[in-house]
């Protein structure tokens, strides 16, 4: 059984809280400022970065906790959080459906008339209701939560799998994720079609991640830091750029040989597309290169503020998808000049950090009152969010 | 879709110079740029030629306007009003299959009768916004258009696409994304002209030159919308006829 290092990485907490403020921007509409956001300049986005440091700090910290106290422990921990993060999908459940009985009260025009049946789902609350508690009926950017508690629902078994087995839990997780596309496996949704980022497929990001923290990473530094990997990462990366590129000026799509493009489209988010996890990867290797793990400057003001959101990424997640119902709100019934968009923007980041911050805090004082508590549950990070 | 920012605005700094047929309302003009087909029509120009074209328009609720002159005003309507003055000696007639909340696959369950009682050299097909709606499987969507497109053609109609609409108060409700660029690649594929209302609706709505965020139920807003609509894709329709003429060079 391979020992799980005991020194949490900087990086991880730095890029899932950059993942998350951009998961922000992109997630209200027509934002000015999302522009700067990946997902504009190659195929993947930041959901790939969330889902994959979520499954490196899952098996951080749940492996650990698997290796001093027994799969039953670490198992029902795993599963707390599974339900800590329904409670918290339920919650904004909640306040999207306090924006949409707004909406539907307060606009009316001719022109939107078809667009305005969205909200008719309102009128039978019961089935719709009970749909959402079910997480089969799930609003625009309310995907990403239900997904993750699906792969936590699956995680005890597998971590232990990969405690022993890495290998084997790894190549089992490429072939769901083959069948997946062999068979069109997908949850369903209601009222209709399936889910919007499938748990089938998405498990092998969130797998790989979990691979890497146990081991998995060490195993492929040689390989990673080799300069035909980063030269390969470099080229795609920069592959990706141009075909990005013919989105905003379609007159560049001339450019891009018929047989390059019936080949590459569509690119399939629902399914995490290979050329997505192709992207991620070519980001990943890259990143590792430029940012070792102990640069001095992980430990500066000028990415703690980055860090701190992603020591605490569940609350900071949903307070995120918060803001951005509000920000989109201040667009509709305020203004939505691009000064505007940016102030919405850097507000909601700063109400990020400051409420992460909040919650460090927090948890210092509760230790503090709790008084002394036995030593297995200081150590280290074990107390912060997987 | 506000990475189209810079492409609009680059097309607008490019074509500014466009030379116009027929004057449109400023408003309309705004976005006259956004109208451009980079794929031929082939049975529409043999129709004027014989001075006869007949076009079917099938879409779902955002092709109807309310009230006793809704039909009148409605963009359908507008582009017969606007292709007849672009066209003149040609007798130009647009028919409707329009109604609400039907999504693609009902639409071309719905194609083959449209198509025998009409006998259209052109359909515009308005789509996406309710299979965005009801979350429907994007796959089955794509697939739905392909059917669709393969129907008409086979009635001997060419097509042209119009993707939903810009809809900033329902934009955090409604994940349009997926469903617009499907479209985009299905006609790109089919080599079918698409209209792009959704960037043109956006950038009026950028600009200002329709508030589309207003609450009202007067249906003056809507009309000019409409109105304009059916301007523009009389444009695109003359300019993708155009296209097939033997001394332009194809779409690319």
């Amino acid at each position: 059984m391979a020992p799980v290092s005991t020194e949490r990485d900087l990086r991880l907490d730095l890029f899932r809280g950059l993942a998350l403020w951009l998961i922000f921007l992109d997630h209200i509409p027509s934002n000015a400022v999302s522009w700067i956001t990946i997902r504009n300049y190659g195929f993947s986005d930041a959901t790939e970065i969330f889902v994959f440091i979520s499954g490196y700090t899952a098996a951080f910290v749940y492996g650990r906790a698997m290796q001093v106290n027994g799969f039953l422990v670490a198992a029902a921990r795993v599963l707390k959080r599974a339900w800590q993060i329904y409670v918290a999908h339920v919650f904004l459940f909640a306040i999207y459906l306090a924006e949409i009985a707004y909406v539907a009260k307060s606009f009316d025009n001719p022109l939107f008339a078809e667009e305005m049946g969205v909200l008719d789902f309102m009128k039978n609350p019961d089935v719709t209701i009970l749909q959402a508690l079910v997480l089969k009926f799930k609003p625009v950017n309310m995907d990403i939560l239900p997904l993750y508690i699906v792969l936590l629902l699956w995680f005890a078994p597998i971590l232990w799998l990969l405690l022993r087995a890495p290998s084997l839990a790894l190549i089992l997780s490429a072939g769901l994720y083959t069948l997946m596309w062999m068979f069109d496996w997908n949850f369903e949704a209601y009222p209709s079609g399936t889910w919007a980022f499938n748990p089938y497929a998405w498990q092998l990001l969130f797998v790989f991640g979990a691979w890497c923290a146990l081991g998995g990473a060490q195993r492929l530094s040689r390989w990673i830091n080799s300069p035909a990997i980063i030269g390969l990462a470099f080229a795609y990366l920069l592959f990706a750029f141009s075909i990005a590129m013919t989105w905003y000026f379609p007159r560049l799509g001339v450019f891009v040989p018929k047989f390059v493009g019936e080949s590459i489209y569509p690119i399939d988010k629902t399914n995490l597309d290979v050329l997505r996890i192709l992207h991620f990867l070519s980001l990943a290797v890259i990143t590792v290169w430029l940012v070792p793990s102990h640069w001095p400057a992980l430990k500066s003001k000028f990415f703690w503020p980055a860090i701190v959101c992603g020591q605490h990424s569940l609350g900071v997640f949903c307070l995120g998808v918060f803001l951005s119902f509000a920000g989109h709100f201040v667009f509709t019934e305020v203004s939505n000049g691009v000064l505007t968009q940016v102030i919405v923007s850097l507000a909601g980041i700063a109400i990020m950090v400051a409420t992460a911050v909040l919650i460090s805090w927090y948890r210092v004082i509760e230790r503090q009152g709790s008084g002394p508590r036995p030593p297995a549950t200081k150590t280290g990070y074990a107390g912060s969010d997987a | 879709m506000m990475r189209r920012l810079p492409l609009l605005l680059a097309i607008i700094l490019l074509a500014s110079s466009a030379v116009n047929a027929v004057e449109h309302p400023a408003e309309c003009r705004v976005a006259e740029n956004l109208v451009d087909s980079n794929f031929a029509l082939r049975q529409v120009p043999r129709a004027i030629a014989d001075k006869h074209l007949t076009i079917l328009v099938i879409g779902a609720g955002s092709s109807l306007l309310p009230g006793a002159n809704g039909s009148k005003d409605a963009y359908p309507a507008r582009l017969q009003v606007a292709l007849s003055q672009l066209l003149p000696g040609v007798d130009v007639n647009v028919t409707t299959d329009v109604k609400p909340k039907r999504s693609a696959a009902d639409m071309v369950k719905a194609l083959p009768q449209a198509l025998a009682a009409a006998h259209p050299q052109l359909v515009i097909w308005q789509t996406g916004t309710v299979d965005a709606m009801q979350g429907i499987d994007p796959d089955q969507f794509s697939q739905a258009l392909d059917r669709g497109i393969n129907i008409a053609r086979s009635a001997g109609a060419d097509v042209v696409f119009i993707n939903p609409q810009y809809s900033p108060r329902t934009e955090s409700m409604i994940a349009l994304g997926t469903y617009a660029e499907n479209m985009r690649w299905v006609a790109l594929q089919q080599e079918v002209p698409l209209f792009d209302r959704f960037g043109i609706m956006k950038l009026w709505g950028d600009l200002g030159t329709f508030d589309l965020y207003s609450a009202t139920k007067k249906l003056d807003m809507a009309e000019r919308v409409h109105d304009c609509i059916g301007r523009l894709l009389a444009d695109l329709v003359i300019g993708a006829a155009k296209q097939s003429e033997p001394h332009a060079e194809g779409g690319r």
